[in-house]
């Protein structure tokens, strides 16, 4: 009875200030509400994304350097612009951009989608086997960069080792990293090994999705492994290798860490990735203007392409 | 008479036809690949210089096509 007594006497209060509080919500619309519940995040992105952006446009147009930040600043209009879309360096390092972009899509989606259609035929282990594929995605980009720098030591570099083992020549007979023919392809296969799980695992999500009585009615029509795999296999699993192709080709084109850390753009500019070359003119050269305008050149072309991303998630989620 | 209605139903059909989501966002997403192609090709300087207003051209075609009617 005590209990009860007491048990009543705390719970009025609480009861007593829930209906205030229900009170006092319920003036507020469900609009308002929501408002009330946005704002923050709004005002965080304001504050952190769009005001940024802005701010890099509007530098974008002027002389401004951050190390001489008291300098009175002069708009240029749109001279960074026709000065970067003109220069052949920059161009080279497009092109340098390219050829990393390209050879590491070409490589993750076709060894991406292997592994994947290796994976889902479920043979003993095959969950071990996925987790041990999967571990190179989980490191740190900058973990990665740096034990393949060991890796790449002509020296004592393991791959060194078994290159040279393999085509019986010796391991210090060939730099990875040091040579002008070598480095770009250095950077390609490290990038391959680590992101090749990821496009896997996207392509298995594909290939999980195609309903087993596709294969069934193939078979009753007598269809050939490999007829299945053309006419089924590939068609239905095409959008989710175009996702993973794209979102590869968005993240590769701003590909800064790994490169940083394995070359650091050389030798020369062998390496030197549109990132890499911003980097240099924004906190080496202090050009901040001109590495404004190079940042909203890329950041355009990036979200260019997101776009047609988003696109192509749509695409697969209505499916 | 008659012709001339029919020849504006079917002016409207065409333009009904064009005017919409799918083949206008799909026009938009090959400017925009254009444009990135333009950028890190190594034929033409030209061609880059041009790269950045093509694909400016496309995000914003893309970005106002997806709000008109599907």
């Amino acid at each position: 009875m005590n209990e009860l007594s007491a048990s009543s006497r705390i719970a009025y209060p609480a009861a007593a200030a829930q209906p205030r509080v229900t009170h006092r919500l319920r003036g507020l619309s469900d609009r308002a509400l929501a408002w009330l519940f946005i704002t923050p995040t709004i005002l965080l992105l304001l504050a952190i994304n769009i005001f940024p952006l802005i701010w890099t446009i509007y530098l974008s147009f002027t002389n401004y350097r951050a190390n001489r930040a008291n300098v009175p600043t002069r708009w240029l209009g749109l001279d960074w612009y026709q000065s970067i879309l003109t220069d052949p360096d920059i161009w080279a390092a497009m092109q340098v951009t390219a050829h990393f972009v390209i050879w590491t899509v070409i490589i993750e989606t076709v060894l991406g989608f292997g592994l994947a259609f290796l994976i889902d035929k479920k043979f003993r282990g095959h969950g071990a086997w996925t987790t041990i594929i999967l571990l190179p995605m989980m490191l740190s980009p900058a973990v990665v960069g740096n034990f393949w720098t060991f890796l790449y030591q002509p020296q004592i570099g393991l791959f060194n080792y078994v290159i040279g083992f393999v085509f019986g020549r010796a391991p210090s007979s060939f730099q990875m990293l040091g040579d002008v023919t070598l480095s770009p392809w250095a950077i390609v296969i490290v990038d391959a090994w680590m992101w090749t799980p990821y496009v896997m695992l996207i392509c298995l999500a594909g290939l999980r999705s195609i309903p087993d009585y596709i294969y069934e009615a193939a078979e009753v029509d007598r269809a050939s492994k490999l007829r299945q795999f053309w006419s089924i296999t590939l068609p239905m699993a095409l959008p989710f290798i175009m996702l993973a192709v794209l979102f590869r080709g968005i993240e590769n084109f701003k590909m800064f860490d790994m490169v940083n850390l394995l070359t650091g753009g050389g030798p020369g500019s062998t390496t030197e990735v549109a990132s890499i070359t911003l980097k240099r003119a924004a906190f080496e050269s202090w050009r901040t203007g001109y590495s404004s305008a190079f940042a909203i050149i890329l950041f355009v072309t990036v979200f260019g392409l997101a776009n047609i991303y988003v696109k192509a998630l749509n695409r697969v989620k209505s499916r | 008479m008659s012709l001339d209605a029919s020849r504006t139903a079917a002016r409207r059909g065409i333009i009904d036809r064009i005017l919409r989501r799918g083949p206008l966002e799909a026009a938009a997403t090959a400017i925009i690949a254009a444009g990135v192609v333009m950028l890190m090709q190594p034929l033409s300087l030209t061609l880059y210089s041009w790269s950045f207003t093509t694909t400016l051209f496309g995000t914003v075609m893309f970005i106002i096509v997806s709000k008109v009617r599907d």
